[in-house]
């Protein structure tokens, strides 16, 4: 805590409270002023977070501005928020995009502007209360939380099969997180009443006990990472969604699915990582692989983008199961600058479809002729996306590799692949969309980025080269922390 | 024990009630057509006086009184309690539609009075008779309240096979209790606990009777096998009487179960546990899977109701206090969601004609964006999705349900809720993507409009702060144990 200010609730409640006066000025009379409450609380959401960055200690990996009060006592169950190092960058990287996601949605969202910037705000608080809360109950109220605005939002602002996209979302989700509920309450039940995350970090569990909760909860991550086989909701759910719900999807929501393998799996369950751990890197290897092939082969921008995610996303549970320094923090640079990244691929395309009213790569060509600062930017984010040195793709992708030199040259040799193909998918697509000749009258009539666009995806381009240049601020923040979740990994809980 | 002059005092509510029906009766009579405000606001009166009598004798002892037939502790006083508020509220509720059909009578005060009585005699009963008479009261009151519309086929229907199947479930419950006779040579609950306590002779008499007892039980929770009533009497009934009948009287039956299954039979515990895994499994499979198929929206609220007494009956597996204040805060939340949800649908109907269809919720959000709020509330609460109340009556009962090291069954329970998330997902899908099919305006009467907002809002605060309602069933189970 700063100066007696409960940050963290600040954080969390702030959104969710300008979500509540956004969802006030009613109809659609008052658009104007919606957007602009929605601006201010989402601008202010991110300024009241930077204080968590400014005042993080790096040097420990204890919880930091810690907030603990009985929530219900029936249960045990505390109202306990804090942060570390994995936890913290996760908030800013969701603080940072809601802004953006508002300013994204300013023109194109016409009908019902106040539910659609409320439930973005809402999405926003509720996301900081699952990166910060550190009791089990809490944590599973913000997770669940989370897909009733996401739902709205695919339904409501969607395309053309949104009510399938949506509904599949939800259950597919849903499916995952509760047998993670029944694993809380066999926690719970295992350390003698407590919801405690720390106190499951330290509980000694038997190896076939481990091996079922381990799988308890990866279902429910792996569903929102999402892992390969469980991925097939996130292409429908992606490119039914309005440009800002694919964006907070992408950098936000599959987040929570990762967070989760480094608060939940690794530190409750060690043994039955270890022992499951091939299994979790020939997944995430197939995701990388197989899923990078099939974005290949696909004719719709979006759901190109949505495969490609899920490879990227491979990177990051690969990561997590090699155990070593490299790999955890590789997958943690990933994490946010896939953030960066896949949130500005997203927006490129909205930017195309609020024009054209396509997603199809066919319907395009020669766009370069027409919108060329466009062009550059969407060529900078292809790039990153593709993995190039200089980027912030190249740099979590790199850690990773060289995490799994260190553990088999195959497992390295596979993940490496994504080079090739990551470049193939995201530059040919590239190359079909911006360069030849102008396809159609459409095309011929486009116009530039406005200024509004042209500000948006600046900020992401900056924090794509930031980060590709200079990784430091971030990876020093996570050191300690990752450094002790190693140690505690290492150990046995039988 | 003097039989000359009985201790009143425990059953002041029960008598005021009593009296008032009469008067009830009387001055409807007096007062017609015209005047049945007066009717309408004295049976409010009477549930106030109640809810005040039973307050003004709250005390956390246990009294028993007629020759120990009749039993007043914290449990009883506070699911009352519950009981006269969610009265109350089903004739604010109703009052507009009822009026509408036409079937605004005397009787339909004078029988909502008795029902409740039924339910205040069975929610205090200490022995078998004072039991049954409670449920009679309460089952024949409710017959004759589904068959109020005598000129509706569908109601005459219900009401028929309303009486023929709880007759039958009436008559299991006589046997098995005749049978629970025969083997402890008592009616009085405690005594039968004793008993049994001590050692019986012809267990198997016992187990016999149990289960019969267990099968009437089932029949009144409509817990699955024996819940086919359920779905007619909800669809057949009309929607006034669908919320009595799906509200107030669960909280009868918790007590129901309490009085004759745990305080009774408590040391067969060995015996009815397996009974009630089967029960609880089956309906919560019966009813999430049926539901899906369901286009009529009060018989797939019917079907839901089958799998939330499933979740209720879980509670009760785990045979000890935490489960039975997880079954109790359960049930609490259930019916403050049935009440809304069924307001809900009455807020929808107009004069001549009947929300019934669950397309009928079409597009809500754009015909009044707050009633599609309220409904949201409610469908995410029924679906147990955080932070709505509904959430921390399955935590509840999943957490006393594994405690018992029933870890299995828990899985069991969430993957059918997964199924069950569906079909209340699809409400808000028509109300929130799908276009209105018609614009006519909702029009509400000003204190059912408050009150639905409080009931609503109710089921998303007491998610916030779980706390209060919790530690209020905690406190009910152990202060009457």
């Amino acid at each position: 805590m700063l100066f007696g200010i409960p940050l963290l609730s600040l954080v969390i409640w702030l959104p969710i409270l300008f979500g509540l006066v956004v969802f006030a000025t009613g109809g659609d009379r008052n658009a104007q002023l919606a957007r602009w409450i929605a601006l201010a609380g989402s601008t202010l959401g991110f300024l009241v977070a930077i204080p968590l960055y400014t005042g993080f200690d790096p040097s420990t990996s204890a919880m930091q501005f810690v907030e603990e009060h009985a929530w219900f006592e029936r249960f045990n169950v505390d109202y306990h928020l804090g942060v570390d190092g994995i936890s913290m960058p996760l908030i800013l990287l969701n603080c940072f995009i809601t802004p953006l996601v508002v300013i994204a949605g300013w023109q194109v969202i016409q009908e019902r502007v106040s539910q659609y910037m409320g439930a973005f705000m809402m999405m926003s608080g509720i996301v900081n209360g699952v990166f910060a809360a550190l009791d089990a109950v809490l944590f599973y109220v913000f997770w669940e939380a989370s897909l009733i605005p996401m739902f709205l939002i695919i339904g409501i602002w969607g395309g053309p099969n949104r009510v399938y996209a949506a509904i599949k979302f939800f259950l597919y989700t849903l499916m995952g997180s509760l047998l993670m509920l029944i694993a809380f309450i066999y926690l719970y039940q295992l350390s003698g009443g407590s919801f405690s995350i720390a106190d499951y970090h330290q509980l000694p569990i038997p190896l076939d006990a481990q091996i079922l909760i381990f799988i308890a909860f990866l279902l429910a991550f792996a569903v929102k990472v999402p892992m390969w086989p469980v991925h097939t909701w996130l292409p429908d759910a992606h490119v039914e969604a309005p440009t800002g719900g694919s964006v907070v999807l992408a950098a936000i929501m599959l987040k929570l699915g990762g967070y989760g393998f480094l608060r939940f799996s690794l530190p409750i369950t060690p043994d039955a990582s270890h022992y499951l751990a091939e299994m979790m890197i020939v997944l995430s290897l197939i995701a990388v692989v197989y899923i990078g092939l099939i974005a290949l082969m696909q004719a719709d921008m979006k759901k190109l983008i949505a495969y490609s995610s899920v490879a990227h996303m491979g990177f990051v549970t690969l990561g997590f199961f090699l155990f070593n320094a490299y790999g955890i923090e590789g997958a943690m640079v990933q994490m946010i600058s896939h953030g960066f990244i896949s949130g500005a691929m997203f927006l490129c395309v909205g930017v195309l479809y609020d024009r054209l009213h396509s997603r199809q790569i066919a319907d395009y060509g020669g766009v370069v002729n027409k919108m060329p600062v466009f062009a550059a930017f969407f060529m900078l984010f292809a790039m990153a996306n593709a993995g190039l040195p200089g980027t912030s793709g190249f740099v979590g992708e790199f850690m990773v590799i060289m995490g799994a030199v260190k553990i088999n040259f195959w497992y390295a040799f596979l993940a490496a692949t994504t080079l090739i193909f990551g470049a193939a998918y995201t530059l040919w697509m590239y190359k079909r969309v911006i360069f030849g000749a102008i396809a159609s009258p459409a095309v011929e009539e486009l116009q530039d980025i406005s200024r509004r666009e042209f500000m948006i995806l600046a900020i992401l381009a900056l924090a794509v080269l930031w980060l590709g240049v200079y990784p430091f601020p971030l990876t020093e923040v996570m050191h300690a922390t990752v450094d002790n979740l190693l140690e505690h990994v290492g150990n046995s809980k039988l | 024990m003097n039989f000359l002059s009985p201790d009143f005092s425990p059953a002041y509510s029960e008598i005021f009630i009593l009296l008032m029906v009469c008067l009830v009766m009387l001055v409807d009579l007096a007062a017609g057509e015209k005047r049945r405000y007066i009717t309408y606001g004295l049976t409010q009166a009477t549930l106030i006086g109640c809810a005040f009598l039973t307050f003004a004798t709250f005390s956390e002892e246990t009294t028993l009184t007629f020759s120990g037939m009749f039993v007043d502790d914290a449990m009883a006083d506070i699911l009352k309690l519950m009981v006269f508020a969610t009265v109350s509220a089903v004739l604010i509720y109703s009052h507009t539609y009822v009026r509408d059909r036409g079937i605004l009578t005397g009787e339909f005060f004078c029988l909502i009075l008795f029902a409740t009585l039924g339910m205040m005699v069975m929610i205090s009963a200490s022995h078998f008779l004072t039991l049954y008479i409670g449920l009679e009261l309460l089952s024949l009151s409710l017959y004759a309240l589904v068959a109020l519309r005598r000129d509706s086929l569908m109601a005459t229907e219900a009401a028929m096979k309303f009486f023929v199947l709880g007759a039958l479930a009436s008559g299991f419950l006589l046997y098995g209790m005749s049978m629970v006779y025969g083997a402890t040579g008592s009616l009085h609950i405690q005594k039968i606990a004793e008993v049994i306590a001590g050692g019986v002779n012809n267990h198997e008499v016992l187990v016999v009777g149990l289960v019969f007892i267990v099968a009437g039980i089932a029949f009144k929770l409509s817990a699955a096998p024996f819940h086919m009533w359920a779905p007619d009497v909800y669809q057949g009934a009309p929607t006034a009487i669908t919320l009595f009948i799906g509200s107030a009287p669960k909280l009868a039956a918790f007590a129901f179960v309490m009085r004759l299954l745990i305080d009774g039979l408590g040391n067969l515990v060995a015996d009815w546990q397996g009974m009630l895994v089967i029960l609880a499994v089956l309906s919560l499979a019966v009813g999430n899977i049926a539901a899906i198929a369901q286009t009529n929206i009060k018989r797939m609220l019917a079907y839901s109701t089958i799998s939330h007494m499933g979740f209720v009956i879980l509670g009760f597996i785990s045979a000890d206090w935490n489960g039975y204040s997880s079954a109790l805060f359960y049930v609490i939340t259930y019916v403050l969601m049935t009440l809304g949800i069924f307001a809900l649908i009455m807020i929808l109907c107009r004069n001549g004609f009947e929300a019934e269809e669950i397309n009928d919720f079409k597009g809500l959000s754009k015909r009044n964006a707050w009633y599609a709020f309220m409904t949201m509330i409610l469908m995410f609460s029924l679906a147990g999705i955080p932070p709505m109340v509904g959430f921390y009556a399955k935590l509840a009962v999943l957490q006393a349900v594994v405690n018992a090291g029933f870890v299995w069954i828990a899985v069991a329970a969430v993957i059918f809720s997964l199924i069950g998330a569906f079909y209340y997902l699809r409400i808000v899908k028509l109300m929130y993507f799908d276009a209105p099919e018609t614009d006519e305006l909702i029009t509400v009467k000003s204190d059912v409009k408050l009150l639905i907002s409080v009931n609503g809002l109710a089921v998303l605060l007491l998610g916030i702060f779980p706390q209060s309602l919790m530690g209020l069933s905690l406190y009910a189970i152990q202060n009457s144990m």
